[in-house]
């Protein structure tokens, strides 16, 4: 088995594990560092397989950008000790069993599917230029409709986000 | 040269699919719903960008950046309205909102 090999399988192994842990942590901190640590393996696994501008991309914007915002929030909401007590008391094993079963049908499904042939990929590097190149000429009105969507985003992320009025149903006097 | 299974890439995207699947049905916390939520986003950007290294071809990237910038919008969204859930309820269990007059 070559080095490239064994790292790939190591980090996916991680970024397997980290993914479970973070939708079976209590606490939401913690869950957002294990994500992290799942974001930056899967980042790894770009870097091997040949696409080291996606690698860059998950580590700046996912891992940086995103995962910041997720900090932010949690870091405003201040959960403390007593919202883990609660997280606690929402988890009991009993919830597990449904969507566990439908996700594990799902999985196996697609496993099923997927083992059939085995094809190897041979790593062929694709440039930040070609990516570059293929974005700013076939793709150009996908990235125009991209950023009318980040535009959106941010007026929508502005309006929800602006404090409550004393009107307004459901506020708590 | 390197000689990764594409299946196994995609083996590994649909397990971390499943894993956030499992996630949003199960939580009731809605911070960790969407987390959950980036963590299948991140999985269908994983299937995208090894079917472009599997044809060396850089489409799936281009994909992939799309899946990002619909990402960010989402969490961006996605917080605004979790801080609104908080503001108004003092909560972040989604059961509250399942009783909205719409």
């Amino acid at each position: 088995m070559s080095l490239e090999l064994f790292l790939f399988y190591l980090a996916s192994a991680v970024a397997v594990f980290a993914t479970l842990r973070t939708i079976t942590c209590l606490n939401a901190a913690h869950a957002l560092l294990y994500l992290i640590s799942s974001l930056l393996s899967i980042a790894v696994i770009f870097y091997l397989i040949g696409a080291p501008f996606a690698a860059t991309l998950e580590v700046i914007v996912y891992a940086g950008a995103i995962m910041v915002l997720f900090v932010f929030v949690i870091m405003m909401l201040n959960m403390g000790k007593q919202t883990v007590e609660q997280e606690r008391s929402w988890l009991n094993p009993v919830i597990w069993i449904g969507p566990g079963i439908i996700c594990t049908v799902l999985l196996a499904e697609l496993v099923t599917l997927l083992v059939q042939k085995e094809r190897l990929l041979e790593t062929v590097i694709v440039t930040p230029k070609e990516v570059g190149i293929s974005l700013f000429g076939p793709y150009l009105l996908a990235v125009e409709l991209a950023s009318m969507l980040l535009l959106a985003g941010l007026v929508g992320a502005y309006h929800l986000g602006r404090p409550l009025t004393q009107k307004q149903p459901g506020s708590i006097k | 040269m390197i000689a990764i299974p594409v299946e196994h890439c995609l083996l590994l995207s649909v397990m971390l699919f499943c894993l956030g699947l499992l996630g949003v049905l199960v939580r009731r916390n809605i911070i960790f719903v969407l987390m959950s939520m980036e963590i299948m986003l991140n999985a269908i950007g994983l299937a995208f960008v090894s079917g472009g290294a599997r044809w060396g071809q850089a489409d799936g990237q281009v994909m992939f950046l799309l899946v990002i910038t619909l990402a960010a919008a989402e969490v961006a969204i996605g917080l605004a309205l979790v801080l609104q859930l908080y503001q108004r309820y003092r909560t972040l269990d989604i059961e509250t909102i399942s009783k909205m007059k719409g």
